[in-house]
């Protein structure tokens, strides 16, 4: 070390070492802190995708009657049929929900903190946010549980059917029956994701040069004029990529989903019924099942069905801000 | 700056503003009907984390108490939740002193040696694959590998194991940011005096980045504090039982101080309240543990903000 030349400090000013050049106990100490990440999703998609394919392998259970709407697991049923259709329909059409009401208040919430709210409104608005962040989704479930579903099933017990005197009746829409529901699950979702979805919006904006919204005030548009021609569409990579962990993490909750959502293995049809979704059902499963038996081999079926779409929305993400950088 | 050129282009109303050949009257309302619903988001935020707050407050009265929090469970009162918020305090301990140290040494990484390279995307892959995979999903590859294959069966240690792995990416990446925070002229000035690259790191850095550590440290906490999903088939949703704190035997499954034993927390508590219990105060001490978990979150939040900004008050001000 004290025999260190200039030009020996010199390269060591200019770029790391690389790995054969010496034998570099911290960097390779803090290299192996790092590169542990990869070891752990390499043991994840392992373990998981091997469980979930116990269903096909060791059960023998063909694609198509996973792929068919009949959940039956108990093998002391005459028949059974471990159809995955109504958890994976419940999960895309709760999150879809979730995110048609969460995307717009959350890329409101985020031109707002951008390019309305005073700095004293972003410094008492975004800490909020933080908080929101923070609160477990046991508490969402049970604020779910105590407030939201028994405020649908008060509010909306009975069927809305509008009945013309000739034509009879032209529309219905079934009432909440428990309150537990499709809707309670979605609305949940909502809140829950809105943090996320508002935050990466939020950067998305503040990237955007202000010299795009000098330019355009300039020409004479109202703040509004240049939201929706110019900032919009010049983050709109970031407002996708947004929405994509939104639905990422809607998709991915389990426990609040699971209290409120009703738990029934149904195909989902109207926002008012009780569903299910892949989580929930995992959750209430998993403990009263047994290893190795095909109920359970189903539940880890389902949690490969899970996994695959978070690896797939990485991916996705990765895509769309590729496409940002070429642009 | 945006505020002005607004009104000074509603209040000359000259040449057609449009984008699109609006009329400039019409353009002026969208303008202003559009400000109005963006304080409504912002407004309506507000007012929801208040009424949830208020909420809590609410229910907690008349029920959290000091009894309630120091009191074991019972089936005939309202009893206490000691035991489990003593697990969700010991499990914090136990997974933050796992996965500071790794999530520190990573974040170090990150900042100070990666260059840009496959194995760097690698981990920024494994990195956001890790943060997307959903809690019950993590925990599921914690019974598999903990209780299944190590056959350790429902342990403190298996859930901090698994709350660790999954909050790993976390704490990495608020380290190497606040790593980055730090200035680059401190590094190239101690390279320049002749200290080693480990050397800087260590005693310049290291030292200069401990606010941005600490709120990381704390944010990860906060985290890992209200996490339920990974919990429930890792370290296991039992009834508590009543904690004898004077056995200090750290391999006796009886002891609180062990991490072989299963340890159900606060949150796994609330949810196995709300899905299975019957006892006639089950609502009450939902509702009195949420309020904790509440407040704790508040606690973690501000003191992330009061500790990074003391931190950062004394260490510039030395």
């Amino acid at each position: 070390m004290a025999q260190l030349t200039t030009a020996n400090r010199m390269a060591s000013l200019r770029a790391a070492p690389s790995f054969g050049e010496r034998i570099d106990l911290p960097r390779r100490v803090v290299f192996l802190a790092a590169a542990s990440m990869i070891g752990i999703v390499v043991l994840l998609l392992g373990f998981i995708t091997w469980q979930g394919l116990q269903l096909f392998l060791k059960d023998g259970v063909p694609v198509t009657q996973v792929l068919s709407s009949t959940w039956q697991p108990d093998s002391t049923s005459p028949d059974v049929t471990f159809g995955l259709l109504p958890f994976i329909a419940g999960t895309v059409f709760v999150t879809a929900v979730a995110l048609l009401i969460s995307t717009p208040l959350s890329v409101g919430l985020a031109l707002f903190l951008s390019e309305v709210a005073p700095r004293w409104a972003r410094a008492i608005v975004q800490p909020a946010l933080e908080i929101f962040v923070g609160i477990p989704s046991v508490v969402w479930g049970w604020l779910g549980i105590t407030i939201l579903v028994p405020f649908l099933s008060d509010t909306f017990h009975h069927d809305l059917a509008l009945s013309l005197p000739v034509v009879g009746e032209v529309f219905r829409a079934p009432g909440f029956l428990t309150g537990f529901s499709w809707l309670a699950g979605s609305l949940v979702l909502s809140i829950m994701v809105l943090p996320t979805i508002t935050s990466v919006s939020f950067d998305a904006f503040r990237a955007i040069p202000q010299e795009l919204r000098t330019g355009s005030l300039a020409l004479g548009t109202t703040r509004w004029q240049t939201i929706r021609h110019i900032l919009i569409p010049a983050a709109l990579p970031g407002v996708l990529t947004a929405v994509v962990l939104g639905m990422t993490r809607a998709a991915g909750e389990a426990l609040a989903v699971q209290m409120v959502i009703g738990n029934t293995p149904v195909m989902p049809q109207a926002i008012s019924q009780p569903v299910t979704t892949l989580t929930s059902q995992i959750t209430l499963d998993m403990g009263n099942t047994v290893f190795g038996e095909p109920w359970q081999d189903a539940l880890w079926t389902m949690s490969l069905v899970l996994l695959i779409i978070s690896v797939a929305s990485v991916v996705l993400v990765r895509v769309i801000n590729k496409r940002r950088m070429a642009s | 700056m945006t505020a002005t050129a607004t009104s000074a282009g509603s209040g000359s109303r000259g040449p057609a503003p449009s984008l699109r050949h609006r009329p400039s009257g019409g353009s002026i309302l969208a303008d202003r009907a559009a400000t109005v619903v963006l304080w409504g988001t912002g407004v309506f935020v507000l007012l929801l984390l208040g009424a949830i707050i208020l909420h809590f407050a609410m229910a907690a009265w008349g029920v959290v108490s000091l009894s309630f929090v120091l009191d074991d469970p019972s089936d005939a009162a309202l009893g206490g939740i000691m035991p489990v918020l003593w697990n969700s305090v010991y499990m914090l301990a136990l997974t933050m002193l796992i996965a500071v140290p790794v999530g520190i040494l990573g974040g170090i990484y990150m900042s100070e040696y990666a260059g840009d390279n496959a194995v760097t995307s690698a981990i920024r892959f494994a990195e956001e694959a890790i943060s997307s995979v959903p809690s019950i999903v993590v925990g599921l590859f914690g019974l598999i590998l903990f209780v299944d294959n190590f056959h350790m069966g429902f342990t403190a240690l298996g859930g901090a194991l698994a709350l660790t792995l999954f909050n790993l990416p976390l704490m990495t990446r608020l380290s190497e940011q606040a790593l980055r925070a730090v200035p680059q002229d401190e590094r190239s000035a101690s390279l320049a005096l002749g200290a080693t690259k480990w050397q800087t790191i260590r005693h310049v850095v290291l030292p200069l980045a401990i606010p941005g550590l600490v709120t990381g440290v704390i944010l990860t906490a906060g985290r890992v504090f209200g996490e339920a999903a990974v919990l429930l088939f890792t370290s296991g949703i039992g009834t508590p039982a009543h904690y004898d704190f004077a056995n200090l035997d750290l391999t006796n499954p009886a002891s609180p101080w062990s991490p072989f034993r299963p340890a159900t927390t606060l949150s796994v508590y609330i949810w196995k309240l709300q899905s299975e219990g019957l006892g006639a105060f089950k609502n009450q001490i939902v509702d009195g543990s949420a309020a904790i978990l509440i407040s704790m979150v508040l606690v973690f939040n501000l003191g992330a903000r009061l500790v990074g900004r003391l931190l950062t008050r004394k260490l510039t001000a030395a």
